[in-house]
């Protein structure tokens, strides 16, 4: 593949150095001085001590274990939800029909654009006074009178939901269009020369050929929603009574809401944890379905 | 033919478009009927799209309701332009490195840089505080460019290195024959024919920096003039109301930029995005 280097050279580790620099400042040396901090009762004042597994100790007597629920509870219903919408949209995408190349278009803008922004436009439609949602519901006969989404614990979680998987489907979407289209047209001609129905063509070519692509998919959604901190900050900020405080949401409260930094450091190295999880899963999918390529 | 559709399929896959489209548009078009209404008209009930006087009024009362929304805005495009130029010189050597040597620790280094893709700023956020606060930068723009970069370069790494690794490597071998060292066949003879792809690479990049330029300019900043356009935008938000009209205007307005830029090089951007792991 690619070109053999005498031991000798360190041309590509000179190439490496600015990207590895930033990377180990910022991303590198934050997350161990992160391990550090939480057995530490660093807070705003200028000494801290060590005070052992304390924090964690705390953490989970306390109704941490609530949290950590609500947040898979709440990252596998959006993931779900963006996996479905985006299929079926990539599909519907995929049909060879008069207009879809700016239907293609059109489908990117929630993920392109700055999501605090796409948020405020969904805090409108949430509003129970004059919202859209709730008039809608109200014109149709849905509701009997104004209801705010947000104020309620489990309308305000689904709205959350809801939000993220706004944001979230365009990317399944295009990229699950991406693997439908790298698909050889010639499968599909020979099936449809032996009879086989778009259905069952679909059940029987497309859907185990983009597999891979929604399982990559998947998993990364499952990360970045895990991650998600914009969304539920701007519309709840983790209310109401903690129905929407996912672990993110939980740390960022705890140390920089309340100035907990060792407490809250304890959480994010929870965080980290599940994350190192996923991560693995991740690499180990990808190079297996690397190793699969190379033997077709 | 095969793609031949019966009239009912048609009528399916229209139907079905036309409800997918409008999960993801209506949010749109919903802010930018209620940026044409009036204050007074947004609070009817039952809920209307339209109302009799519609205005472009919101389009100029919003810079003098809040007095530094341009500065936001100019903010928004300053910390994004600064990122990618700092992410790019990070990323282009970076990905070519990836691209074309052989050298041990490479599959482990990839794939740390793309781990990082899998932290989230949050996690870090403690410690970078700390830190900026010691430094004495917090309140600069500084502090929200350095940590966007580094959340920008696993990407681009991995999208510049596969528009690397289809560019023949003949030149090289041939410059290298030539006598040319390592770095000169790199500036000179692969990055220009590489420009396409950098180009792109850029504009995906400021993209994703204008997007994600959120939790660290809010925990980082408190100096309201380097605010950047998300941040800025709670201003629209009163102690009693919220100015829905103007701020749904001011958030149109602030996401022209990427959506043009979008428009305009969606093709090579999208495909970017999916060529990585769809083939790879």
């Amino acid at each position: 593949m690619a070109f053999n280097t005498r031991k000798t050279d360190y041309f590509p580790y000179l190439l490496l150095i600015p990207a590895t620099v930033v990377t180990l400042i910022v991303v590198a040396w934050p997350l161990v001085e992160t391990i550090r901090l939480s057995f530490t009762d660093a807070s705003l004042r200028p000494v801290e001590n060590y005070v052992g597994f304390a924090n964690y100790e705390k953490m989970f007597s306390r109704r941490f274990p609530e949290v950590i629920a609500r947040t898979f509870y709440w990252m596998a219903l959006s993931v779900i939800f963006k996996i479905v919408v985006g299929t079926l949209g990539a599909v519907l995408l995929n049909a060879a029909i008069p207009g879809k190349t700016l239907m293609r278009v059109l489908v990117m803008p929630p993920w392109i654009i700055p999501i605090p922004i796409g948020v405020f436009i969904w805090g409108w439609m949430y509003n129970g006074q004059f919202g859209m949602i709730s008039g809608i519901g109200q014109s149709i006969g849905l509701l009997e009178g104004p209801f705010e989404f947000l104020a309620f614990k489990s309308s305000a979680f689904f709205s959350t939901i809801v939000t993220d998987v706004w944001i979230g489907t365009p990317l399944v979407t295009v990229y699950l269009l991406a693997a439908m289209q790298a698909i050889s047209p010639d499968l599909h001609e020979a099936a449809w020369v032996d009879g086989a129905s778009r259905f069952y063509r679909f059940r029987r070519i497309t859907l185990p050929l983009i597999m891979p692509a929604i399982a990559t998919m998947s998993l990364l959604s499952a990360i970045w929603t895990f991650n998600s901190f914009d969304i539920i900050w701007i519309l709840t900020e983790g209310g109401p009574r903690n129905a929407t405080t996912t672990m993110i949401i939980d740390t960022y409260k705890t140390a920089i809401s309340r100035f907990k930094y060792g407490e809250g450091a304890a959480r994010a190295v929870m965080i980290v944890v599940f994350l190192s999880l996923f991560s693995t899963f991740y690499f180990l999918m990808i190079s297996r379905l690397s190793k699969k390529d190379k033997e077709v | 033919m095969i793609n031949k559709y019966r009239w009912y399929e048609f009528v399916l896959i229209y139907a079905g478009l036309a409800l997918f489209l409008t999960f993801i548009l209506a949010p749109f078009i919903t802010a930018f009927t209620v940026s044409l209404r009036p204050m007074q008209s947004l609070f009817s009930i039952p809920y209307r799209f339209l109302s009799e006087n519609m205005t472009f009024e919101a389009y100029w009362q919003m810079w003098s309701s809040v007095p530094l929304l341009a500065r936001y805005m100019v903010n928004s495009i300053f910390i994004s332009s600064a990122i990618t130029i700092c992410g790019l010189l990070a990323i282009v050597p970076a990905a070519y490195a990836f691209a074309r040597f052989e050298f041990s620790g490479r599959t482990g280094l990839l794939a740390g840089f793309l781990a990082v893709n899998m932290v989230s700023g949050a996690v870090l956020i403690i410690p970078l505080y700390k830190v900026m606060q010691q430094l004495g930068v917090l309140n600069t723009y500084f502090a929200m460019i350095v940590p966007g970069t580094a959340f920008v370069i696993p990407t681009g790494i991995w999208l510049l290195r596969s528009y690397l690794m289809k560019i023949p490597r003949e030149l090289e071998e041939a410059a290298w024959v030539d006598g040319a060292g390592k770095l000169y066949t790199m500036i000179r003879v692969i990055l220009p024919i590489a420009l396409p792809g950098i180009m792109v690479v850029a504009i995906a990049t400021f993209i994703a920096a204008y997007a994600q330029q959120f939790i660290f300019a809010l925990t980082f900043n408190s100096v309201n003039e380097l605010n950047p356009l998300p941040v800025g935008l709670f201003q629209f938000f009163g102690r009693q109301t919220v100015v829905w009209n103007e701020l749904m205007a001011a958030s149109l307005v602030g996401i022209l930029p990427v959506l043009l830029l979008y428009v305009f090089l969606q093709r090579y951007i999208v495909a970017g995005l999916t060529a990585g792991a769809v083939k790879e």
